[in-house]
């Protein structure tokens, strides 16, 4: 186990450090750059700004010591947001995301995994064929579709949610609807099928032939066989959900870090977008490799090294 | 096995039942149960709460660019000079100032006791301080130039060849603060109510660096109110600040600035009574509100209008650049696919524009007459026969030239380029619409790197110089490569001579020009139209795009 996590960790670094330069090179491969307006700057102050965060350097320099100064630690300050550091910047926008997104995320599984298992077990019947309707309608509606219609009608129809901002347990209840909508869905079909494979299965017969009761044999058997598939989807789902959301952020006005990962790159704040980009990238190794331990202690017999 | 399933199932089904139940119910019982000791708990604070934009980039007055970051800041802060609600230059910091009569040397005349909101003096030194900082191409200020170009030594500051403090400002005492001009300028005094030559506060920002401005108990300010809150994304919150020398004018506690960029959700924000004012409209929504006494729309000092690349052959000949202009039903791209969100433009200097020789420019313009003729039937008949001038069949059905217009996908961008497309098919030009990122846009238009774009400018001040120019051959933002001869000279007359007459004959003549011979193709005025409640009294809104809430009152 050791060994196996080690390996692990080496990859890992290894995946964020090609994820980091691939990023460098393609970004500054985009034309346009951070300083550009509907105004030209004058050329003294584009140079100023380019020698101040080292862009008049040649490329391949710019990349060594960009390089240099994350393993210290330092992102660099935010060509965009005069005065900001990037670090600063997510790590007061990653918790706030994070906190809805995490909601979300149990939310999604609280409500999915149940509502999967009751439509395996009432295969073909009403309740079933009523859940994968209403799965299919929550797969297929795009999300900027469910916040505006909530907003619609919650927030300006009924005037029951507040729009704006994060400041009461109110504001929580549309973005978090708006997040784990679709999660919650797909959870549900993958559940579902899963379930519906697991329950054919011989071990199943053996262990009511056997005398297990119903009970035991559905929790202890047939839920923790089916449940791996969801594993595999619920981790990148949740590195992603707690990393924001571009539109639940902006229709709810969310200072969240999702709006940062789009805005950095329509800015071309490019300490920015490396910043974001590492993030995500290290966030979403770490929560593989915790899926991967996950595994093993539900289903001993998969073998990690 | 089949009761025990039903069994659980049941009990499961239960459960979602009442977890829905939950949250489902709940909001419907709490408003009246959060709000209301929300509400009773802080009666005395009335904070206006407004919407003008997202975050802004920056709110150092150096270094803001932008126009939402520029409203903050005439809240903020205070210049020597203001403009008042009729448009009209007011005293701010300076109680009185003067001219001398060759027009270089200008005083300021600082009022008794102006403190900044941590209490600390505030004195002469400290717009000497600040004016020299935004001459440093170490801050490298996008508005320096602007701002600054008539100051003496300016070009050899900013060229790095002498050292910022040898820029012509000087505080010979306390209250006085002199200043230097190489050139004489018709609109100083526009320029010294300037966000950009905000005095700013020299010792926060030595201990603290770019990020004194980002942080609310690092940012000093003089104006009618300070900043106590900044969450990025969220909102700034700002209250009065006490240290204020006209601190009795204002009637509110604060101003929240709500930092939404979604129009629709700033829309929502306003419905809902969160925002009082709102300046992001969603478009969609605009001919609803038509007729609503609280949907306003105001002309801007600013025009939408295209370019046509003189380096590109067949824009070279004035005929094609003319016809192209003439083709386009302005009436109808202002009112219908604008939605009225926008005004037709037949001038290139728009409404707002002051006649140096006194009224408003356009009014004066070409005789009182706008260039091009409402009359869209005879442009499109003259448009025709200019084109076939220039050599070309003018066949709708055989069109003989080809080109392709290029724009960024926002606003109404993309329908007027889709109109285009139609009006210049009728005039046997077939037009291709390219679409272009607009981080890409903006440095491929000034690159010359296009054969026809759109294109915008919102005016800083209303003196007609700061849009006229633009054309100038040289000028940054001449996107079009326009050289004109007869142009150029018309604007150097212009900024060679102090005489207002003389002066404004030159820049109406420069205008002639323009639009003579298509050097840009004006299609529509800018407007802001916003939603505000009649709960707000006493503030206004300048056609700079900036609204005025620092005296204003929230009515009960």
């Amino acid at each position: 186990m050791t060994r196996y996590i080690i390996k692990r960790l080496l990859m890992a670094i290894l995946t964020v450090f090609i994820v980091a330069t691939l990023t460098f090179f393609l970004m500054n491969a985009v034309p346009g750059g951070p300083y550009e307006a509907e105004k030209a700057i004058s050329p003294q102050a584009r140079a100023a700004l380019e020698a101040k965060f080292g862009l008049d350097q040649p490329l391949f320099k710019q990349y060594l010591t960009y390089m240099k100064n994350i393993l210290h630690g330092d992102f660099g300050p935010s060509l965009k947001q005069r005065g900001r550091e990037v670090i600063d910047i997510i790590m007061s926008k990653f918790p706030v995301s994070a906190k809805i997104g995490g909601i979300a995320v149990m939310v999604a599984m609280l409500v999915g995994i149940p509502v999967g298992c009751i439509a395996a077990l009432n295969r073909g019947k009403f309740s079933d064929s009523a859940i994968i309707v209403i799965a299919t309608i929550g797969i297929a509606v795009p999300s900027f579709v469910v916040c505006s219609l909530s907003m619609y009608f919650f927030g300006v129809k009924l005037k029951w949610l507040p729009t704006v901002g994060l400041t009461t347990w109110k504001h929580y209840i549309m973005p978090v609807f708006a997040l784990s909508f679709y999660p919650t869905a797909y959870i549900v079909r993958l559940m579902r099928s899963s379930m519906l494979d697991v329950l054919g299965q011989d071990y199943m017969r053996t262990a009511r032939a056997k005398g297990v009761s119903w009970f035991v044999s559905l929790f202890k058997h047939a839920l923790r066989n089916a449940i791996l598939p969801i594993i595999t989807y619920v981790g990148p789902m949740t590195a992603y959900t707690l990393t924001g959301s571009f539109i639940v952020e902006k229709v709810f006005t969310i200072p969240g870090l999702g709006g940062e990962f789009v805005s950095s790159i329509t800015n071309r704040d490019y300490m920015m977008i490396m910043g974001t980009t590492i993030f995500l990238a290290t966030l979403m190794v770490f929560i593989n490799f915790l899926v991967d331990v996950v595994y093993k202690i539900i289903d001993p017999r998969i073998n990690l090294s | 096995m089949k009761k025990k399933a039903s069994l659980i199932a049941l009990f499961l089904v239960l459960c979602l039942v009442m977890t829905a139940c939950g949250s489902g119910a709940a909001p419907a019982a709490a408003p009246a149960a959060t709000t209301a000791p929300a509400e009773s708990a802080a009666p005395a604070a009335k904070i206006l709460t407004v919407q003008v934009g997202p975050d802004p980039e920056t709110l150092d007055p150096a270094l803001n660019s932008a126009v939402d970051g520029g409203n903050m800041l005439l809240h903020l802060y205070e210049c020597l000079l203001t403009v008042d609600q009729a448009g009209a230059i007011a005293p701010g910091a300076a109680e009185t100032w003067e001219c001398s009569e060759d027009g270089l040397t200008w005083t300021f005349h600082l009022r008794d006791g102006l403190k900044w909101s941590d209490g600390s003096d505030l004195t002469a030194q400290d717009f000497v301080y600040s004016w020299q900082r935004v001459a440093d191409p170490a801050t490298a200020a996008p508005y320096a130039d602007t701002v600054l170009s008539f100051v003496e030594n300016f070009d050899a500051v900013i060229n790095g060849s002498a050292k910022p403090d040898t820029l012509g400002v000087s505080a010979p005492d306390a209250k006085t603060f002199v200043v230097k001009l190489t050139n004489a300028c018709p609109y100083f005094e526009s320029l010294a109510a300037f966000a950009t030559l905000s005095p700013v506060n020299q010792k926060t920002i030595e201990a603290n660096g770019d990020s004194w401005a980002v942080k609310p108990e690092t940012y000093i300010s003089n104006g009618p109110f300070m900043i106590t809150e900044w969450v990025p994304g969220s909102h700034i919150l700002t209250s009065a600040n006490p240290n204020y020398w006209n601190k009795d004018a204002v009637k509110l506690d604060g101003i929240k600035w709500l930092l939404i960029e979604d129009s629709n959700a700033s829309y929502s924000a306003y419905q809902t009574g969160e925002a009082l004012m709102i300046k992001d409209v969603p478009t969609e929504e605009v001919p609803s509100l038509k007729g609503n006494p609280e949907f306003h729309v105001d002309p801007i000092l600013g025009t939408y209008y295209l370019n046509l690349n003189c380096n590109v052959d067949a824009f070279k000949d004035a005929n094609v650049r003319k016809a192209m202009s003439l083709a386009i039903d302005r009436e109808y791209v202002a009112n219908t696919l604008m939605q009225g969100t926008y005004l037709p433009a037949w001038n290139f200097m728009g409404p707002g524009w002051a006649d140096p020789a006194g009224g408003d420019f356009m009014s004066n313009a070409n005789g009182g007459k706008p260039y091009i003729s409402e009359d869209y039937e005879a442009n499109l008949a003259q448009a025709a026969e200019l084109m076939k001038a220039a050599g070309y069949k003018a066949d709708p059905e055989n069109p003989d030239l080809k080109i392709t217009y290029s724009t960024n996908d926002s606003g109404y961008h993309k329908v007027v380029a889709e109109y285009l497309q139609e009006a210049w098919k009728q005039i046997g030009i077939d037009v291709s619409v390219e679409i272009v990122e607009w981080a890409s846009f903006t440095p491929m238009r000034r690159a010359g790197d296009y054969q026809a774009a759109r294109n915008g400018w919102v005016g800083d001040y209303s003196d007609p110089s700061n849009m006229i120019e633009l054309l100038y051959s040289t000028n940054g933002n001449n996107d079009g490569k326009y050289n004109n001869p007869d142009f150029d000279a018309a604007i150097d007359a212009s900024r060679s001579t102090m005489d207002v007459k003389e002066r404004s004959a030159a820049l109406h003549q420069a205008e002639d020009i323009i639009m003579d011979t298509a050097g840009c193709v004006p299609v529509a005025y800018y407007t802001d139209f916003y939603l505000q409640s009649s709960k707000i009294v006493g503030s206004w809104h300048s056609p700079y795009g900036y609204w005025f809430f620092m005296f204003a009152d929230i009515a009960e």
